[in-house]
């Protein structure tokens, strides 16, 4: 209520100072495949960005998920777009910018708050250009129940060795399933296994990028070892996880019938409304003790601004304060899971969110491997991704199998690798 | 007498004339709402998709002639083909799991059904409702039943002391596909019931009495003499089986398993490999070009399927006259 008021007299005063002119006042649109978020932006975000501005006024407008692309492009080539554009992450937007529907924005003073491997994800390859501010990451890790480790007496594993001294504890104790995880969805393989327990054996964004340039292949022993773990992890899974869902996992999880659920932290809105026992996480185990952790920090989610908007001041400094560390703090907190990529200090209302920030501290970040240029061609890595490490996890294809046909797969059209 | 007679005559020749001269209008005017309507939303976009397929997208947005260029990339290249050729032959089992229960399950209950049982409307009302519900609803109340978390086939099994017998079907590679096609026999096992019963219905009784005075036995009866007359509905029921294995068998895939096919691309069929390939899927770009290729495929090989038919099969059907 105080900052319609406040609005109303901001507008009222600046009527009275233009001589009643309101050409001053812009609105401006969000386009936005995030429909869940229309809350969060409509009483948090937006009330906290008109109460400091007061001349720009802004709209949320949301597409569901599954159109959104479609309904962008469309809107886009019809000129009828919003002026602001969510982003979905590298090859998802690249395009719009390489037909310059998305502004070029390297310039806004306020990337600078942002680490390169955040930027990356919105700018070209060589990295000259940057087209969208980075919002929010989702950090992958093992959220486990509290309770159960209490009763049996366990400790957080910082090894992968200690991983699974813990998960033969559970198993041998029978209470819990040890692993709360399934293959038929596939995509879990790859995202909360594959993706997840790798960057520690690759080194993170050395091993992704060395991949990029060539200079590594899948069949190379780093990119080989998270499969070995990963065929060691069917014992652990419940009797019949090969038709096992993703809603299936989460529900063993939440209903207290598993010991540990390897995931990403968008799971934690959800997990905290729904599980009644205490839970923590852990970053994936290193192979190694003392050995430097890496997680998988994946870029999610940017915002950009069409290039034809009508108000381009306006949109940057929209821009501006996105990448603000007052935006930083407050999205982070109003959608706990989804995190700032921001370097601005800011606080963290969540537990379970704050653990998962705090992988960011003693571990080095890096996105989902598949996620840059390697999937550009055919066949898709990240698809033969999702199911080669399913079928790992069912013991259907060994771990050299899995590595080698990726390997073919990239090979068959990234040149960098055919040599 | 003769006059009126003579006068009636002459009156339904100028009426036939008449109709003769009209007949082309009306012919046209009947025909043109079926045409207009076929024309628009089922040949132009079919022939649009052909077309589409002879083309090559430019990062740009514009489209390149290549000919038959798609075609040979997804026949000879290796990555392309051995999706391919795996989702043609999960379409032919698929079909071929179809002839073998579905078809035959619903010969033998419309054969059951035409001895009018007791209850026997009940019955064909029962099996019959599965095909009206969404394929959605099917697939995931199939998906919990089996389930081996939450589903009640387990422990059903294990009362009657066949628990052993339980895998989690949908999961593995040997049995994802079987699993699939029997749910979508369940569903669809109304349909050929519902054709031959009509069929089985449509023979004079004065037939199967004189057969039986002649001193058939009911299962020579049926042998002898209803099996053969109901034969051109049974080939109308293996085409409209071939045909649906391509169009609708994505849809129970589609909920049941995803757009992947899983596991290991066990469960992929035409229709999925080319939702995919022409819409994308998560990082896959969605390729309208190749899309259009697998599509026009589909179509060549329904097209040959009901071309073998019509010509080889159905010309030799003798039809009887009842």
């Amino acid at each position: 209520m105080k900052h319609i008021m406040m609005k109303t007299t901001a507008t009222a005063a600046l009527c009275l100072a233009a001589g009643g002119a309101l050409a001053q006042e812009v609105t401006l649109t969000i386009e936005s495949w995030r429909a869940e978020d229309q809350a969060i932006w409509d009483d948090t975000l937006i009330p906290a960005f008109e109460e400091s501005h007061p001349d720009i006024n802004l709209e949320f407008t949301p597409t569901a998920p599954t159109e959104y692309n479609a309904a962008l492009n469309a809107r886009l080539e019809g000129g009828t777009a919003g002026d602001l554009i969510t982003c979905r992450s590298f090859d998802g937007s690249l395009p719009l910018f390489q037909r310059g529907q998305l502004a070029d924005i390297s310039d806004l003073e306020g990337l600078s708050n942002f680490p390169d491997f955040a930027k990356a994800a919105w700018s070209t390859d060589d990295g000259e250009s940057t087209f969208c501010v980075p919002m929010a990451s989702v950090i992958h890790g093992f959220i486990y129940n509290a309770d159960a480790f209490d009763e049996l007496g366990l400790e957080e594993p910082q090894t992968v060795e200690e991983f699974f001294a813990v998960l033969d504890a559970i198993k041998a104790d029978g209470t819990y399933i040890p692993l709360a995880m399934g293959s038929a969805d596939q995509w879990e393989a790859a995202t909360m296994a594959y993706t997840n327990i790798g960057p520690n054996y690759w080194k993170g964004e050395e091993g992704r990028q060395a991949l990029i340039e060539g200079e590594a292949k899948f069949t190379d022993e780093e990119f080989v070892a998270p499969y070995e773990q990963m065929a060691r992890w069917s014992d652990y899974m419940g009797s019949a996880y090969q038709a096992q869902s993703y809603s299936d996992s989460q529900n063993l999880f939440t209903l207290g019938r598993a010991a540990i659920y390897p995931a990403g932290s968008w799971e934690i809105t959800g997990f905290s409304d729904q599980a009644f026992f205490e839970m923590g996480a852990f970053p994936p185990p290193v192979p190694a003790e003392g050995d430097t952790c890496y997680i998988s920090d994946h870029t999610d989610i940017g915002i950009g601004m069409n290039a034809d908007t009508d108000h381009p001041e306006a949109a940057r400094t929209f821009l501006e304060w996105v990448a603000s560390a007052e935006f930083a703090a407050l999205y982070t907190n109003a959608l706990p899971g989804f995190f700032s990529l921001s370097n601005a200090e800011f606080e963290v209302e969540n537990p379970l969110a704050q653990e998962f920030i705090s992988f960011r501290e003693e571990c080095e970040s890096t996105v989902r491997v598949a996620s840059q240029i390697l999937s550009r061609g055919e066949p898709n890595t990240w698809n033969t991704m999702w199911v080669n490490s399913a079928n790992v996890l069912n013991d259907t294809m060994t771990p050299q199998e899995a590595a080698a046909d990726l390997q073919q797969g990239l090979e068959s059209w990234y040149e960098p690798q055919q040599d | 007498m003769t006059e009126i007679v003579e006068q009636a005559i002459g009156r339904s020749r100028t009426a036939r004339r008449r109709r003769k001269t009209g007949g082309i209008t009306h012919i046209a005017v009947f025909l043109a709402p079926t045409v207009l309507i076929y024309s628009i939303f089922s040949i132009y976009p079919l022939i649009e998709s052909l077309r589409l397929s002879l083309f090559d997208g430019q990062p740009d947005g514009s489209a390149v002639w290549i000919g038959l260029g798609n075609y040979a990339t997804l026949l000879f290249d290796a990555n392309w083909a051995v999706r391919f050729w795996n989702a043609l032959w999960n379409n032919l089992i698929l079909f071929f799991i179809h002839m073998i229960v579905q078809n035959p399950l619903g010969l033998l209950l419309a054969a059951l059904l035409s001895l009018a049982p007791r209850f026997g409307g009940t019955y064909r009302t029962l099996i019959f409702v599965p095909t009206l519900l969404s394929v959605v609803i099917v697939g995931f109340v199939w998906e919990l039943i089996l389930s081996p978390l939450w589903g009640v086939a387990e422990g059903m099994m294990s009362a009657v002391g066949l628990g052993w017998l339980y895998a989690p079907w949908l999961g593995l590679e040997d049995s994802a596909l079987t699993a699939v096609s029997l749910i979508s026999v369940w569903q669809y096992v109304g349909i050929p019931m519902m054709l031959i019963y009509a069929a089985l219905l449509s023979i004079p009784d004065e037939l199967l009495d004189a057969a039986r005075v002649d001193g058939l036995s009911g299962f020579a009866i049926f042998w002898k003499i209803k099996l053969p007359l109901i034969l051109p509905t049974l080939g109308i029921v293996a085409i409209l089986t071939y045909i649906g294995n391509f169009t609708s068998a994505f849809d129970l895939i589609y909920s049941i398993q995803g757009v992947l096919g899983p596991p290991d691309y066990s469960t992929d069929i035409m229709g999925t490999l080319m939702f995919r390939t022409f819409f994308g899927q998560q990082t896959q770009i969605g390729d309208i070009h190749m899309g259009a290729t697998v599509a026009s495929m589909m179509f060549f090989i329904i097209l040959i399927g009901v071309t073998i038919y019509l010509l080889g099969v159905q010309r030799r059907l003798t039809r009887y006259e009842m």
